[in-house]
C-alpha cells in the first residue's frame, strides 16, 4: 500500500524534471521569441492513439487549421490583436500577436480520417488515432506435430 | 520531435513560474505569471491575461487599497487513459498583482474571460478623470 502511494508522485516529479530539462535545452542558443516554439504542446500516448495538447489563448477556431498527412500534424493558425479603442496608451505589452506554424512528427502513421479536435477555454486538444495498418499485428504460431 | 515557425511578433508560449521569496502558499501546486497587456484609455484601464483553461467559475480578482490580485486555478491537465510522454508546458494556479496608480471607480470595475483571455475593466473615478490643472502664464 505504501508504494502504491509513491509511485504517481515520483512519475510527476520525472514530469516535471523532463519539461524543465527540455526548457532548459530549448533556451540554448536561439532567438527568444523562438523559445521552443509556439504553442507550446503537450503529447499523450497509448496504444491506440496519441492526444496532442496546446495553449492557444485568444485564437479563434476559424483561425485555426489542423492537418495530417501520414505521421506529421501541423498546427498553425494566426492570434489576432485585441479590438481596442484608437487612443490607448500601452503600460505594458507582453501577449503576441501573429501567424504561427508548428509541425509534430509522432512515431505512427495517424488514421487522417478519424482525427478529432477541440478548442475550449483556450486549450487545443486533438485526438489523433493510429492508422489500423500500422497497428502491430499478432503473428499465430501453430504448433506443428 | 517537432520544428516551428512563426512570423509573428512575440509569439511566446512560455508563462514563468513563480517564485516565492517571503513564504510560499500552502497547497502544492505550481503558480505561473500569465502574460498580461496593460492599456489605458480615456476612461479606463484595461488589464488584458493569458489564462489558458481558465473560465469564470476558476477565477478570483480583487482591488484592496490599489493592488489589484487576479488568481485563477484552473482543473489540472488529465487525459484518462493515456500517458504524458512530451511536454512543454505545465498547469498550475495562475497569479498575478498589479499596483494600480489611478483611482479606479470600484462599483463599476467589471471582467469576463472568453477562450482562455480575461480582461478586467478598471473605469477610472469621475473627479480624478477631470481634473487637469490649469497653467496660467504670469
Amino acid at each position: 500500500m505504501l508504494r502504491r502511494r509513491y509511485i504517481p508522485n515520483m512519475w510527476n516529479e520525472m514530469d516535471r524534471l523532463q519539461r524543465e530539462m527540455n526548457s532548459l535545452f530549448d533556451h540554448y542558443d536561439r532567438p527568444w521569441s523562438q523559445v521552443a516554439g509556439y504553442p507550446a504542446v503537450n503529447v499523450w500516448m497509448n496504444d491506440e492513439s496519441a492526444v496532442i495538447t496546446a495553449e492557444l489563448p485568444g485564437v479563434d477556431v476559424k483561425d485555426l487549421d489542423i492537418s495530417v498527412v501520414g505521421e506529421t500534424v501541423t498546427l498553425s493558425g494566426e492570434r489576432k490583436s485585441d479590438d481596442l479603442p484608437k487612443d490607448v496608451t500601452y503600460h505594458r505589452q507582453e501577449r503576441g500577436t501573429g501567424k504561427f506554424t508548428r509541425t509534430i512528427d509522432l512515431p505512427f502513421t495517424v488514421e487522417s480520417g478519424k482525427v478529432q479536435a477541440t478548442l475550449e477555454k483556450g486549450i487545443l486538444r486533438v485526438l489523433l488515432p493510429r492508422s489500423e495498418k500500422d497497428k502491430p499485428r499478432k503473428v499465430m504460431v501453430k504448433a506443428v506435430s | 520531435m517537432s520544428e516551428s515557425k512563426s512570423d509573428g511578433k512575440n509569439l511566446v508560449p512560455r508563462k514563468s513560474e513563480v517564485t516565492y521569496d517571503n513564504g510560499e502558499p500552502t497547497r502544492n501546486r505550481r503558480v505561473y505569471s500569465p502574460l498580461t497587456d496593460i492599456v489605458e484609455t480615456a476612461d479606463e484601464i484595461l488589464v488584458t491575461t493569458d489564462m489558458p483553461g481558465v473560465d469564470e467559475k476558476c477565477v478570483d480578482i480583487t482591488l484592496e487599497k490599489n493592488v489589484l490580485t487576479i488568481h485563477a486555478y484552473p482543473p489540472e491537465e488529465t487525459v484518462e487513459n493515456y500517458s504524458l510522454v512530451f511536454g512543454e508546458y505545465g498547469v498550475g494556479d495562475f497569479e498575478r498583482k498589479f499596483v494600480v496608480s489611478q483611482e479606479v471607480d470600484r462599483e463599476k470595475i467589471a471582467a469576463k474571460v472568453k477562450n482562455g483571455v480575461l480582461t478586467v475593466h478598471l473605469p477610472k473615478a469621475g473627479p480624478a478623470k477631470a481634473r487637469k490643472i490649469e497653467v496660467r502664464a504670469v
